[in-house]
């Protein structure tokens, strides 16, 4: 993990940094993946597959839409607003 | 004996028996707090003006006679649970000034026996650490010595019920942040095994590892609060319709015969002496108690937290990009859409969700996902695979909750070095199965020392069995002695 690594991340996470934090997660990302790389020893074993876990399912109730009961409770949230809706800078410049 | 060292149990008959009110325990409990967690900060906020409608409420009910065993018991909840109305800043500023819009499916059932709610407590942010210095309000102290660390990312529960703040408390465990503080504060903290509690209304941190988690003095406590908000939910698809027993029946079960593993890479190095020793110690008790124990091998323990720091930072990435700005919680200002989000992001988090988010960002990138996500994910089945296979031979493990007692405030300043202070708690996670962290003994200097017990998926009862069993077995006060 270099510089360049922590900027195209960084990016793709929607974060920023100044030089000196960059430097310093570039220290400490870099100690952790170390520590995460021993993962990389473990042999491939395919046989064992996660459908074989008899818990990994979902439960699912039906697709039915529901009446939301206070809407105001959610828009007094937003940190902008107008009228009954959430007011956001333009998405389409 | 004061009111603030009651059990939820001998609170319950005192108000079934009309020797004290709902309002009078929890007046008494919230006038205590008001001093004393000034230097403890394990709140971020006390509820008072609900505590006193919930103490109405339950007083009425009480004397209606349609009392329930929590009717009128204060509690406390972590930061990260919502309540309708009430805050929820997951101790981030980027939800300062939030208020939850919903109530969290278990908190609902808990409200159903009208228990009274004291107050939201501290936590490291969005629950990442071990410690609660990753708080963006300040620390909370370890009652046992304020110099020390409670433990976390739960650590404001753990130290609330420590200190007699409240009689029960809930937080989340993604990877030990209730067993972990639980041991560090001498108080018995339970992570349900994952599926059996919904976590609908908790504020999500890795979605496939989080579980709610309970804190109390007894196990026996800590049983009928676990009856009271297991089970299936429709707004969690991942609680899982399997038949919760009757827990507090079950107590008094026999541990006679139980078949108890002893994991012998839980106990390779690293261990404080005086831990292994109170562990060791305990190891007898089971044996006099008339469980038979055994060693036994969970082969891929070595890669737990590895396999943790990567499947929860990816988990983390995804579920902490909705915090940006536009629909509730802290925003910056920026002259474009993209910069409001990126500002209100960068001011809004804290320095350990940045970290995590980046590792899982990379993590999750084309070209890593496979070397480090698929595979963690293989490595996630052979842990659980190692636990499935123990529990042929065995109904419990017992291991150390933690490697060491409670360390001091800014003792670990590198992120590795907080992260194994879960070394022992977070294959419990990795694999789905519930656990348990009682008080065992306590160290020469005065701090509190858990074990742990495991237990298979879905027999949270054995848990409760056998540590109920261990408690009234051991004759010992865990009571902070509350000093600087």
């Amino acid at each position: 993990m270099n510089i360049t690594d922590v900027e195209n991340i960084s990016k793709l996470a929607k974060l920023k940094f100044s030089d000196e934090e960059k430097k310093k997660l570039e220290h400490e990302l870099s100690d952790i993946l170390n520590y995460v790389d021993q993962i990389k020893n473990l042999t491939e074993k395919s046989e064992i597959k996660l459908s074989e876990d008899p818990d990994a399912l979902n439960i699912l109730r039906d697709d039915v839409a529901e009446p939301l009961a206070a809407p105001e409770k959610f828009l007094e949230q937003a940190p902008g607003r107008e009228g009954d809706f959430v007011k956001v800078k333009s998405i389409l410049e | 004996m004061e009111l603030h060292e009651l059990t939820v149990k001998e609170a319950s008959e005192k108000l079934l028996n009309k020797e004290i009110s709902a309002k009078e325990l929890s007046g008494a409990l919230l006038d205590r707090a008001k001093t004393l967690d000034k230097d403890l900060h394990a709140f971020l906020a006390f509820t008072e003006e609900r505590a006193k409608q919930d103490a109405d409420s339950a007083d009425a009910a009480i004397k209606q006679d349609r009392a329930m065993p929590l009717t009128g018991i204060p509690y406390a909840v972590k930061d990260n649970i919502l309540i309708e109305g009430i805050q929820a800043t997951a101790g981030s500023k980027i939800l300062e000034n939030y208020k939850a819009t919903y109530t969290a499916t278990s908190m609902k059932r808990l409200m159903n026996q009208l228990p009274v709610l004291i107050g939201k407590t501290n936590l490291d942010e969005f629950a990442m650490g071990s410690s609660t210095e990753n708080s963006a309000y300040g620390p909370t102290k370890n009652p046992y010595d304020m110099s020390r660390v409670p433990g976390g990312s739960s650590g404001g529960s753990a130290a609330a019920v420590a200190s007699g703040q409240a009689l029960f408390a809930f937080g989340t465990d993604t990877g030990g942040s209730v067993r972990q503080p639980a041991s560090f504060c001498g108080v018995v903290g339970f992570k349900p095994t994952y599926g059996r509690i919904s976590r609908y209304g908790l504020i999500a941190l890795g979605s496939s590892l989080d579980q709610l988690g309970i804190f109390a003095k007894t196990v026996e406590d800590v049983a009928l609060i676990a009856q009271t908000v297991s089970g299936p939910d429709e707004y969690d698809s991942t609680a899982l319709n399997k038949p919760v027993a009757d827990y507090t029946s079950l107590l008094n079960n026999d541990v006679k015969g139980m078949r108890i593993g002893i994991p012998k890479e839980y106990f390779a190095s690293g261990i404080d002496p005086e831990v292994e020793k109170i562990v060791k110690d305990a190891i007898k008790r089971f044996q006099d108690l008339g469980a038979t124990v055994g060693e036994v091998s969970l082969p891929h323990t070595e890669y737990a937290l590895a396999t943790y720091y990567i499947i929860l930072p990816v988990e983390v990435s995804a579920n902490l990009s909705r915090y940006d700005g536009q629909r509730y919680g802290f925003s910056a200002p920026g002259k474009t859409l993209e910069e409001v989000y990126v500002n209100s992001r960068s001011l809004g988090f804290g320095a350990e969700p940045k970290r995590r988010i980046m590792i899982g960002t990379y993590a999750s990138s084309a070209g890593y996902s496979d070397a480090y996500y698929k595979k963690a994910k293989l490595a996630q089945q052979l842990i659980r695979k190692d636990f499935t296979d123990a529990f042929e031979k065995f109904d419990l493990l017992i291991t150390p909750t933690t490697p060491t007692p409670a360390f001091k405030l800014g003792e670990k300043s590198d992120p590795l070095s907080m992260y194994l202070a879960d070394i022992f708690t977070v294959g419990l996670n990795i694999a789905g199965v519930p656990g348990i962290s009682i008080p065992a003994g306590m160290t020469q200097s005065g701090l509190p020392v858990g074990i742990q017990l495991v237990a298979p998926h879905f027999a949270e009862e054995k848990l409760f069995t056998a540590g109920h069993a261990f408690q009234k077995s051991l004759d010992q006060k865990f009571k902070p002695t509350l000093t600087k």
